[in-house]
This record gives structure tokens, C-alpha cells and sequence, in this order.
């Protein structure tokens, strides 16, 4: 089946004129038709664009000039802004916002040839680690427990990219990581998530959750497509300031990257009490494959790991809260008439934002305030350097780090609902490197006993995401995960 | 003798800092390309970053910071290497990211010193505490419609520099020299216009009162006064104030104040329990800006002379009394003037006729340096006219007049009136003798010792010659006939 296939399998089959970017496409609007009702993993679904750019690329490649991912059909999370297409950050607050621009990501992805088939789901404003904080209602996880028809959450934020993925709606997704939210959803749903180094793609169009820890990255089903994707995206923007001016590596090359002689950390801190057996299981499995391939495992420590969730969202809410200032109801999106303007304010927002994103503005806000800013803002600041220096330690020391993606596999809608310390605590192993801006990257590395898949998390030093691209091939090699899930394009109910 | 205000308990002394807000010259907007012209459309400068876009970023205009660096290196101040953004968070409709990008603990240029120009020849240094930058935020419209307020965001995003003095003033008129002087230090450098009347220069004037020796009182913060005029007013309208406040048993609360110039005074406007939380914190968008020494040494070495050097040279190689060449440095359009007038010809005779007859004419004609009905070039060629003797003063005065009035050239005026000075001798002596006979009386006056009438001889001959006469001819003749 055309959905089946890798993106590098795609691209091979469009070059060998197997079938077109048109067929291809056709075949993943079938599949967005059938499962989507179900699924709700895109809030705006783009046939006619979608076809208009499969037909373009179908011309590109007859007249020799595809670009390097002509025809390939994939989805956006719908935090990057989309010109001329309905852009929402998943909030009724920007519930009929058309961008008049494209983010930088998306426009480069298009000129490499992409077909955009949507926009994908997302917690709003990329605040959440379960998809339950859409606007648009929350995104189903395509697996499900053995025997079991309890639906399940893909994760977050990048929910929706997450589950197009492992469904077969698309080859790819782009997602967004600013906590975890790429490489968690990818641990939920047996997909592939790249965090790259904060700073290696632009932020420009990126609806912002928390400026200095966002970062863009691809979603695929293999490691190989990752870097394909990530080679279109990446790359120096002189529209946002921390973008880095470094050159883009042949990432797909560095997949094929032996890990023999490579030395790999496992820090210690990771294995946290009360972890289920399945991951302590697959983290060692995971050692053992890079150990067979040559590789040297090192214990490691980064002693500041559990301050890594508290200082994350002292820092992430208090960028979002200033972040999140603009959606007013004067210049674009939603309003909501009031008295006066603090009334317009008040209502606006009050009806606009989400509980989730309320509490974390509400959050931001406090930290911030005058009599609390040196207890909690600036002491976050200082602990996330501290943080930081525990991966610049340890990477004099080893190539990568080894880590799970998640304390758990995926979990059911409507669970852990009830307390959002719990909630965040699902982002133990995957704030650290976002807290420290390096890359880091999940890979699906087995199922545990209810059949769920589970990921593996490697760390790399900043702008060395060749080395995470080996050890992750090296990983996906050994780990031969040809599981799929229950929900997916062309399989019986 | 310092300035103090007599209140019924004695004389109180004001203490002043000003905040100016000068908008810095640059064709985009310190985070966004859009342009920053004066009077244009309503909403039509605004980027999508301007108007605080879903997930536009700024990125730092390098003109921007260049200008903000060279104001620096003009106010003799340090230059921070390393300086950072800010966001300072408040809602407000003219405000569209809701915050302001602004240099809150880490500004681009630190301390230095103005060196002000005050009356009788004094000159007083005041310290300048900082200078930073940050975006300016749009207009909130009011009186376009009875039930909405309009927002334009051509403002919103154009680049100030907040120069902050120290508490170092102590009269209006010191306030006045000081922000007429910095003003004339940024038209110099180029890097703010100046125009008050614009609002692309504003102070917020920071005043308290004490008794002489005490410590600083509560201070109040009146924002946003609009002319230089209005400061000085301000200055001395808030300090009455809170001098008749104390002395009535009262005590200034720190308060921000707004100045009424229709009625001459401040009134409240929000107080310090009201005042903002701003929640300041660095701006994740923006890294800190880091300057490169030689790039910073190299503005500098292209900086133009500034009015201090420039009057300076003007005392030593003009010999122009200090005074003159204050005045004619305050512009640097005018010292340029001076200067081309002066070249060549008698410097001194060049600054009174600049100072004097030519800035007496700008008024009359409401017209400025930039489009004087006379040119430099043209104002030369009248002291030609008199260093050479074909006109006297007196008649060099008639004829600017004309060419204020038709624009023709010096020359072609004494030509067409026949106002040639007259050095014929015998023309001079024959007017002479014609005078002395006709005041016989006053002669033998002169010839008893009344020399005071000297004078009158000169006048009467002057006018029979329709003041055409050679000065120094009537004089040495005149000496003759009466010796």
C-alpha cells in the first residue's frame, strides 16, 4: 500500500515512476477521509492544496527539477503558520485566524516539494502531554491495549502529528518540542520524533509557546525519514534572532553512521523509582543492542535531572504568560465585545484560552511578579544553567546519552486528569534536554505487556544531531520494531 | 547665587532628573523593516511584527543600535559591550504584543556627562545615568469616534533611546540649558531630530524639594511634557506644589503626575499603589547584543566635531568671545553658515552680522538657517562690499534689507540705488565746508572746547551726503578743517 511506504521508499518509487506524487496523495486523502472522523488527528484537512502541490511536484519531477521531497504528502502541526490556510494553535482564540505568511519551516518544507495534506492536532498552544487540551477535542491514540477498545491518548503536544504518523495519514509530520512534545508522542504511538538543537530551525511562523525551549522537528516512522524531513527544515533564518548561522549536516548520511567505538551515557538519575519494569526492560535492551554494535556504555551522572520538571515550568510559563499577552481580540482573532477595554480583555480571553493554557498563564504571571521574580523566575534561570552544565560535563565524556522517552506508555483519555503535577511529571526525561537546548530524539524500541509501544530517547551534544541520527538507526536497526497499530490506513477493523 | 524658591518657612531648593525619550532617527523600526516617516497614513508603516503577529519575532536593526551607540560616545559615556532586551509586560490597546522591548538591567551605554551653558557664561556639568533603548509603543486615538477608541501602529516598534540624567538640576533654567544642549548634541550626531512639536523627543521630569543640606525628599514623576518651555514650567509649577505641601503640614506621595500647560500646572495620575508590575524579564527572542570593540571605535572616529569642540575652536580661531560662539554652534546648520561667511573675512565682523542683522531677519521672515532668504555666499559678498569701501556699515545695513526683500545680489543693489560710498576728497570736503558754514554757531562751540560736537559735524555731513560718505574720510578731513 501507498501508505505503507517510508518517505525514502516514496521518494525511490517517485523517481522510479511507480506511481505519482498525485496517486500517492490521493491515497492519504483516502485514508485522512476514513479514519480521521475517528482519529481527530487534523483540525483542517487541505485536499485541494494538497493536490495542487502533488500535481506541481508530479511536473517538477518530469521536468527533471523535484526538489528533495517532491510529492512526499505530510501534515503540520498546527502551531506553524500557514499562509492563506486556517492556522489555529488549537484554541478558539484563533479559531478563524488565516495566516497572511508562512513559517520559515513550513515555506522551506513546500519549496523541497512537500505535499501539505493539513494541519495537524495539538494541545492548545502546544501546552499539554496528552492532546487533551485541544480546542478541537482530543486527539485518539491509533493503538489501543491488547483486547481492549479503551481509547488511549497519543500524547502531546504534538498529538495530531504523532498519530497521522503512526496511521498512516501521512509519511511525516512536522511537530513542535518545547518540553518533550515531539518525542513523547512519538513514544506513545511507535513513531520517530527529532528535537533538534534549539536554534538549528527557525521559529519564524512558529506560534510561540515558550521562546527559549521551542524548537521544531519532524515526525516519521523511520530514523532515515526523520533526517530526510529535518534536512529540509533546518538551516539559518535571519527572521529569528536565535537561529544558528552553522551549516546543515547530510543527516540521512549520518543514519548509516556505524556506532562501533562511539561511547553512550546512561544517567543514572533517569531511572526513576516506581518506573514500570517494561521500560527499565527496554532501556536495558537498548544498551545491550548499541553494546553488540560496538559501541561503549558508560554510567553517567547529571545530578540536577529532578530539578529539570519544576524549573521547566517556572521557565515555560513565564515566557508563555508574556507570550500569550497578544491574543487580545483587537488585532486578529477572536473578541469578545466587553464595556470597556479591560472588559473586551477579560472576556475575550476568558472565552479564547483553554483551562490548561489559563493555568500556566496564571502560573507564568506569578512567577514573574514583583516579590516573587527572584524566588522563582531568576533561581529557574540559575538551576537551568546548572542543568546545562551537567550535559556539557558529561559530554566531555561520552558521544550520546541513552535514556527511556517516557515513565509510561501511553495512558487513557480521561486519566491523570485529575492532578496536573502528574501530567507534568510524564516530561521527566524529556525536559532536561530542552531545558539544555541540545538535540534528542525517541525511537520506537519494543511493546510492553499490554502491546503498547515504547520509545527510547538518545541525547546528543548541540548541533550534533549526526551522532543522535547513528546511535537511533543503530537502535532501530536492532530493535527490527515492525509493530503497527490497530487504527491504520488499509487495515480491518 | 543658586536658584530657590521662598516659601513661608524659607527658601526650598528643587532637585530635577529628566527621562527624555528621543526617537532615534533610522529609516525601519528597531525589530521590524517597516518605515518610521513622520505623517504618514494611519496603520500604514505596521509590519506583521509590529502589530505583534502570531509567531513573528524581532531582530535588532543595526542602525538602530549604531545611532544608540553614537549618542553614547557624544554624551562622553561608557559604551556597554555587552547590554540585553528586555520584556517590560502591560496591556494596553496601543501596545500590541503586549509588552514593550525595552533595556531594563542591562543598558546599551552607561554614565556620562552634559555639559550645560547657563546664563552670565556659567557652565554646570550634569550626569547623564544612562542611555537604552526600546521600542516605542502605537497611538491611542480618543476623538474619532463618539463610542470607539482608533489605534495607529505607525508608532508602535520605532526605535527611542531613553536618556536618563542624574539628579543634578536645580532651576528650570538649568533643565531648559540641559535638554536644549543634549538636544543640540543629537542633531549634531544625527541621531534624533529633535522635534519636540513631533514627539520624536519627550521628557518625563522627575522633581522633589528640600531645605539646603537636607537629603532628597519623595520625588513625583510628570510624564510626558511635550516642549522645552513646558518643562521649565513644569519644573517650577510641581516644586511650588509640594513646597505649599509641606508647608502646610502635608507630605508628597511618589506618584506619577501629568502636566497641564493650559492652566500651568500637574495633577495626579496614577500613584505608586497603582503602579504597574511590569514583570520585566530577558526577551527569549533576542540574544544579548554583543558589540564589537572596533566596530564601536570605528563610529566613533567618524563622529562630526560636536558644539562643545566646535565652540571651543570657534573662541580660539575666530576669536569669538565665548558667548557669540555658543550661539552660533547651538545649530549645526548655523555654525556651517558662520563658517562659510567668516572664511577669509574679518571673523568677528562675520559673527555680529550672523547673530545680529541675520538672525533678526530668520525671525522677522519666520524663515530658519536652512532656507534664509540671504545665503551665506551672499552675506559674504555684502562684507566684501564693505571691507573693500565701496559701502559704509550704515549703508551695508539698508542694503541686506533689500536683499532680504528681493533676493538680489548685494552688488546689483548698491548698483541699481547708487549707494556707492563716496571717496572723492573733494566731494567729501566740499559737503563739509557747506555744513560748517551753515552752523556757525556750533563751530565756535567746537573752538571753545565743546569737542562733543565732533559727532554732530560727522552726522550732519553723513546725512548731506545721503550716507554715502567714506567714514574714515569725513573723519580725517574733518579733523583738518577744524584744527
Amino acid at each position: 500500500m501507498l501508505t505503507d511506504l517510508t518517505i525514502a521508499g516514496a521518494l525511490a518509487g517517485l523517481a522510479a515512476r511507480d506511481f505519482s506524487a498525485t496517486e500517492l496523495t490521493t491515497a492519504h486523502l483516502d485514508a485522512i477521509a476514513a479514519l480521521n472522523p475517528q482519529l481527530n488527528a487534523f483540525i483542517t484537512v487541505t485536499p485541494e492544496l494538497a493536490l495542487a502541490q502533488a500535481a506541481a511536484a508530479d511536473e517538477a519531477r518530469a521536468k527533471g527539477h523535484a526538489g528533495p521531497l517532491a510529492g512526499i504528502p505530510i501534515a503540520i502541526k498546527d502551531l506553524f503558520c500557514t499562509k492563506d490556510v486556517r492556522t489555529t494553535a488549537a484554541s478558539h482564540i484563533l479559531d478563524h485566524f488565516i495566516p497572511p505568511y508562512d513559517s520559515t519551516v513550513t515555506a522551506q518544507l513546500r519549496a523541497a516539494g512537500a505535499v501539505t495534506l493539513g494541519k495537524a492536532n495539538l494541545d492548545e498552544f502546544a501546552m499539554g502531554s496528552s492532546n487533551m487540551s485541544s480546542a478541537y477535542g482530543p486527539v485518539e491514540n491509533p493503538w489501543h491495549r491488547q483486547g481492549q477498545a479503551t481509547r488511549l491518548v497519543p500524547g502531546g503536544s504534538s498529538g495530531g502529528s504523532a498519530a497521522v504518523v503512526a496511521a498512516r495519514l501521512a509519511l511525516g509530520a512536522t511537530g513542535t518540542d518545547t518540553g518533550g512534545s515531539i518525542r513523547q508522542p512519538a513514544s506513545f504511538t511507535g513513531t520517530v520524533g527529532m528535537k533538534p538543537t534549539y536554534g538549528r530551525c527557525s521559529r519564524y511562523g512558529i506560534i510561540a509557546f515558550a521562546s527559549s525551549l521551542d524548537q521544531a522537528g519532524p515526525m516519521a516512522r523511520t530514523v532515515e525519514d526523520c533526517a530526510l524531513m529535518l534536512a529540509a527544515m533546518a538551516g539559518f533564518d535571519p527572521r529569528d534572532s536565535t537561529s544558528a548561522e552553522r551549516p546543515v549536516p547530510d543527516f540521512a548520511a549520518a543514519c548509516r553512521h556505524s556506532v562501533k567505538g562511539m561511547r553512550i551515557g546512561i544517567p543514572t538519575e533517569y531511572a526513576a523509582p516506581g518506573m514500570p519494569a517494561a521500560i527499565t526492560d527496554i532501556w536495558q535492551r537498548g544498551q545491550n543492542w548499541l553494546r553488540e554494535q560496538g559501541a561503549e556504555i558508560v554510567e553517567v551522572s547529571l545530578p540536577h535531572t529532578k530539578y529539570g520538571v519544576p524549573t521547566y515550568y517556572i521557565v515555560a510559563t513565564a515566557e508563555c504568560s508574556s507570550n500569550l499577552a497578544r491574543y487580545d481580540g483587537v488585532r486578529f482573532g477572536e473578541r469578545v465585545e466587553g464595556e470597556d477595554l479591560i472588559d473586551l480583555y477579560e472576556r475575550t480571553r476568558a472565552a479564547g484560552f483553554g483551562a490548561e493554557v489559563k493555568r500556566r498563564i496564571l502560573l507564568g504571571t506569578y512567577v514573574l511578579s514583583a516579590g516573587y521574580y527572584d524566588a522563582y523566575y531568576l533561581r529557574a534561570q540559575q538551576v537551568r544553567q546548572l542543568i546545562l552544565r551537567d550535559f556539557t560535563e558529561v559530554f566531555s565524556k561520552v558521544d550520546a546519552l541513552l535514556t527511556p522517552t517516557a515513565p509510561s506508555a501511553a495512558f487513557a483519555i480521561g486519566e491523570m486528569m485529575d492532578d496536573p503535577v502528574t501530567m507534568y511529571l510524564n516530561d521527566i526525561f524529556t525536559v532536561p534536554a530542552s531545558l539544555a537546548g541540545v538535540p534528542a530524539m525517541s525511537v520506537p524500541a519494543g511493546l510492553d505487556h499490554q502491546g503498547l509501544p515504547l520509545g527510547l530517547q538518545v541525547i546528543g551534544k548541540h548541533f550534533d544531531e549526526s551522532s543522535v541520527f547513528a546511535v537511533a538507526a543503530a537502535l532501530e536497526r536492532a530493535a527490527g520494531f515492525t509493530a503497527t497499530p490497530s487504527l491504520m490506513a488499509g487495515a480491518k477493523p | 547665587m543658586s536658584y530657590m524658591i521662598e516659601g513661608k518657612t524659607g527658601p526650598w531648593e528643587i532637585v530635577v532628573g529628566l527621562e527624555v525619550h528621543a526617537q532615534v532617527t533610522s529609516h525601519s523600526k528597531l525589530f521590524s523593516g517597516a518605515a518610521t516617516d513622520f505623517g504618514a497614513g494611519p496603520n500604514s508603516q505596521v509590519s506583521f511584527i509590529d502589530a505583534g503577529f502570531p509567531g513573528m519575532l524581532p531582530v535588532i536593526n543595526e542602525e538602530c543600535v549604531a545611532q544608540a551607540v553614537r549618542t553614547g560616545l557624544g554624551l562622553n559615556a561608557q559604551i556597554n559591550l555587552v547590554s540585553r532586551f528586555d520584556r517590560k509586560n502591560y496591556f494596553y490597546a496601543d501596545l500590541p504584543t503586549g509588552y514593550q522591548i525595552s533595556q531594563y538591567l542591562h543598558p546599551i551605554v552607561g554614565k556620562g556627562v552634559i555639559e550645560v551653558e547657563l546664563e552670565g557664561g556659567i557652565t554646570k556639568n550634569i550626569g547623564v545615568t544612562r542611555l537604552h533603548l526600546e521600542q516605542d509603543a502605537g497611538k491611542s486615538l480618543h476623538d474619532q469616534s463618539p463610542s470607539k477608541s482608533f489605534i495607529d501602529l505607525n508608532r508602535a516598534g520605532v526605535a527611542l533611546m531613553e536618556i536618563v540624567s542624574e539628579p543634578d538640576i536645580r532651576s528650570p533654567e538649568e533643565a531648559g540649558a540641559y535638554l536644549r544642549k543634549l538636544r543640540s548634541i543629537l542633531r549634531y550626531l544625527g541621531t534624533c531630530d529633535g522635534n519636540m512639536d513631533e514627539g520624536s523627543m519627550r521628557a518625563d521630569v522627575n522633581v522633589s524639594v528640600r531645605k539646603q543640606g537636607e537629603e532628597f525628599r519623595t520625588r513625583c514623576e510628570v510624564k510626558n511634557v511635550n516642549s522645552i518651555r513646558f518643562v521649565m514650567h513644569a519644573v517650577e509649577a510641581e516644586a511650588k506644589r509640594q513646597i505649599e505641601l509641606y508647608e502646610s503640614g502635608g507630605t508628597v506621595q511618589q506618584e506619577t503626575r501629568l502636566y497641564d500647560p493650559a492652566r500651568g500646572e500637574t495633577r495626579s495620575m496614577r500613584s505608586k499603589e497603582d503602579a504597574h508590575d511590569y514583570r520585566y524579564f530577558p526577551d527569549p527572542d533576542l540574544l544579548p547584543l554583543v558589540l564589537d570593540e572596533a566596530w564601536v571605535a570605528g563610529l566613533k572616529a567618524k563622529l562630526p566635531e560636536l558644539p562643545d569642540d566646535k565652540c571651543t575652536r570657534f573662541v580660539r580661531d575666530y576669536k569669538l568671545p565665548p558667548y557669540d560662539a555658543a550661539v552660533l554652534v547651538m545649530e549645526q546648520a548655523t555654525a556651517a553658515f558662520y563658517e562659510q561667511v567668516a572664511s577669509g573675512r574679518d571673523a568677528k565682523l562675520a559673527a555680529n552680522w550672523v547673530i545680529g542683522e541675520l538672525f533678526a531677519a530668520l525671525n522677522r521672515t519666520g524663515t530658519n538657517i536652512e532656507t534664509s532668504p540671504v545665503s551665506a555666499a551672499a552675506l559674504g559678498e555684502l562684507l566684501d562690499l564693505m571691507a573693500d569701501a565701496t559701502i559704509n556699515g550704515k549703508i551695508a545695513k539698508e542694503v541686506f534689507e533689500a536683499m532680504v526683500e528681493t533676493g538680489q545680489s548685494a552688488a546689483a543693489i548698491v548698483e541699481s540705488k547708487g549707494l556707492r560710498q563716496v571717496t572723492d576728497t573733494g566731494a567729501i570736503a566740499a559737503a563739509i565746508d557747506q555744513i560748517l558754514a551753515a552752523n556757525q554757531d556750533k563751530l565756535a562751540e567746537y573752538k571753545s572746547g565743546k569737542e562733543k560736537l565732533f559727532g554732530f559735524f560727522v552726522g550732519q555731513t553723513m546725512k548731506a551726503m545721503a550716507g554715502k560718505g567714506n567714514p574714515a574720510l569725513i573723519n580725517k578731513i574733518l579733523i583738518e578743517k577744524l584744527a
